[in-house]
């Protein structure tokens, strides 16, 4: 995808302010840009976000489906990531324009959350070997400014917060067949245990540093950027007692390249350090907004905007 | 011919709605920034996001002498419908609708303004209750208003079909699913209705022609009580950050 046309000074001055920690927006190299967040925004899907990343426009809904889990892993359910380049960001997504930042995208996300550490599938079990949930994760970008893969992820993991599952009422064996009564009360439902779902944190070098969340301007300036997926941390997505829940350490459970570029094994450490520590801070603000805003959905206090903002 | 049962013996429909109201519609102008111009468009449940770009240089395969290429992209998000669709775009019925706006849309621009260039419109349906075409080609109007180009009216779109009182019949406007999945005629009607011109019109089902103008006549209703609806959208967006002073001046 072609970003915005940068004269060679330009570029030049945001190289500069990259390397005086100043960036040209006047934030630092560790500072996200603000940010957005609304879930439940998308009435047919089971769940939902809506995260706006300055220029940046996600939409994530999640469907859910009754599936037969696969024999190798008859306890699990699936989850299946799905992104599509709306043509509204920009003309050359018209068509199948799209498709190849789509499909890394979606990869990118399939293998962060591909390990049991990241998301828990046990939890999508309804019968083993028989019946499983089947999560659909389809990601709808709606405007490009920079930084795809964080906002993306921040927004995936709004949305399966949101996201309820109805409880199964009865399940009647007719010879080998399962068959399965949900409940229709939308209250009678579980919610998703997804503490440890991970983040992804794009660090794109410009010069010899590195900096989060780059603006579009900042992407057509680097050679290369590094996406990190680390797993997040239980404890700040729920609202009990947090003694008693294990505090998980943030792991690693995914690093990509993107860009012609390439960087010293030293800098890549150095980058992926970064990467966790910025992570982690993202997960532990997304866990306290996350949590307000169910607060203030039981007390009836939310008022919803969705686009009319 | 009595039809499926649309109508309750108070007259109210499946959604208490009396048959010649619409559904609650709220729209936005300019919801991004990247976009030449942008719309979002709610019609009831149905939500529609539009994003026009141009009038820009037309590709070389599209260009015309005449006047400029109206170039639309329909495309339903995955979630939008309550079975998951494999697809947002590039399957039959999408562009079909692809075709539809174009045309609806073609009739509204001043298209002999701008020789060898392209108008790119792009509607995403984020979530369809019925009336999806309706909603896209309402929102679609407003980011071209928002994008700047001449238009000749608005273009405005609206469902109509005809439901049973006894023997009456009773045309009913800005169609729901549940009344089109109950399986009643559906007339779509697009239209300029400054000009009390129709741009566009598709039937689907049976329909006996002796009703034909009654449902058409509540549809044309129905365009020009959106029409009014979208026009304020406009004069309140572009009065947005004048004071109410400067409005009355102006």
């Amino acid at each position: 995808m072609a970003g915005p046309l940068l004269s060679s000074t330009e570029k030049i001055f945001i190289l500069h302010g990259v390397q005086n920690d100043y960036r040209s927006d006047g934030r630092s190299n560790i500072d996200y840009r603000p940010m957005e967040l609304e879930t439940d925004v998308v009435s047919h899907a089971s769940g939902s976000a809506r995260l706006r990343l300055a220029n940046t426009d996600i939409l994530v809904g999640v469907k859910t489906e009754i599936d037969v889990p696969k024999p190798d892993n008859p306890g699990k359910g699936k989850i299946e990531f799905f992104v599509d380049c709306s043509a509204n960001a920009t003309p050359e997504f018209e068509g199948r324009g799209g498709e190849q930042l789509a499909n890394s995208i979606s990869n990118m996300m399939q293998r962060a959350y591909h390990t049991s550490q990241a998301f828990n599938l046990k939890q999508l079990c309804i019968f083993e070997g028989k019946q499983c949930w089947k999560l659909y994760v389809d990601i709808l970008i709606l405007e490009c400014g920079g930084n795809l893969c964080d906002a993306v992820s921040l927004a995936v993991k709004a949305a399966l917060f949101n996201t309820r599952l109805p409880f199964v009422k009865a399940a009647l064996m007719d010879g080998g067949n399962v068959d399965l009564q949900l409940s229709d009360d939308p209250y009678d439902s579980k919610q998703l245990d997804i503490g440890c779902a991970p983040l992804l944190v794009t660090l794109c070098k410009i010069g010899d540093k590195c900096v989060v969340d780059p603006s579009a301007e900042e992407e057509s300036c680097s050679v290369i950027s590094l996406v990190v997926g680390v797993t997040g941390n239980p404890k700040f997505y729920c609202t009990e007692d947090t003694t008693n829940i294990l505090n998980v350490e943030c792991k690693c459970s995914t690093i990509g390249m993107n860009g012609p570029g390439s960087v010293a094994p030293k800098t890549l450490k150095d980058a992926i350090n970064q990467g966790i520590i910025a992570a982690k801070c993202l997960d532990e603000a997304l866990g306290k907004a996350l949590l307000r805003e169910r607060q203030e959905t039981i007390v009836m206090k939310k008022h919803s905007y969705g686009f009319l903002k | 011919m009595p039809g499926p049962d649309l109508l309750s013996s108070q007259g109210l429909r499946l959604d208490g709605r009396r048959p010649n109201e619409l559904r609650r519609i709220r729209c936005k102008l300019g919801v991004f920034t990247q976009p030449d111009g942008s719309a979002y468009l709610e019609q009831g449940n149905t939500k529609v996001l539009a994003a026009v770009y141009g009038p820009h240089q037309a590709s070389k395969s599209k260009t015309s002498t005449d006047g400029v290429v109206v170039n639309c992209q329909y495309s339903m998000a995955t979630f939008s419908t309550g079975e998951r669709k494999n697809r947002p775009r590039g399957d039959r019925k999408s562009q079909e609708m692809s075709l539809h706006l174009r045309q609806s849309l073609t009739a509204a621009i001043k298209t002999e303004l701008y020789p060898r260039s392209q108008i790119d419109v792009y509607v995403e349906v984020l979530q369809a209750d019925g009336g999806a075409y309706c909603a896209s080609v309402n929102a679609a109007t407003l980011a071209l208003v928002d994008a700047g180009i001449p238009l000749k009216a608005y273009a405005c779109a609206c469902t109509a079909s005809i439901a049973w009182r006894g023997s009456e019949p009773e045309p009913l406007v800005d169609v729901g699913h549940v009344e089109e999945a109950a399986g009643g005629v559906c007339l779509t009607v697009s239209s300029l209705p400054s000009t009390r011109s129709v741009a566009l019109l598709e039937l689907s089902h049976k329909l006996h022609m002796d009703y034909f103008d009654v449902v058409l006549s509540r549809a044309m209703q129905g365009c020009r009580d959106i029409e009014v609806i979208l026009d304020r959208a406009v004069r309140e967006h572009l009065a947005e950050g004048w004071t109410k002073q400067d409005v009355v001046t102006i």
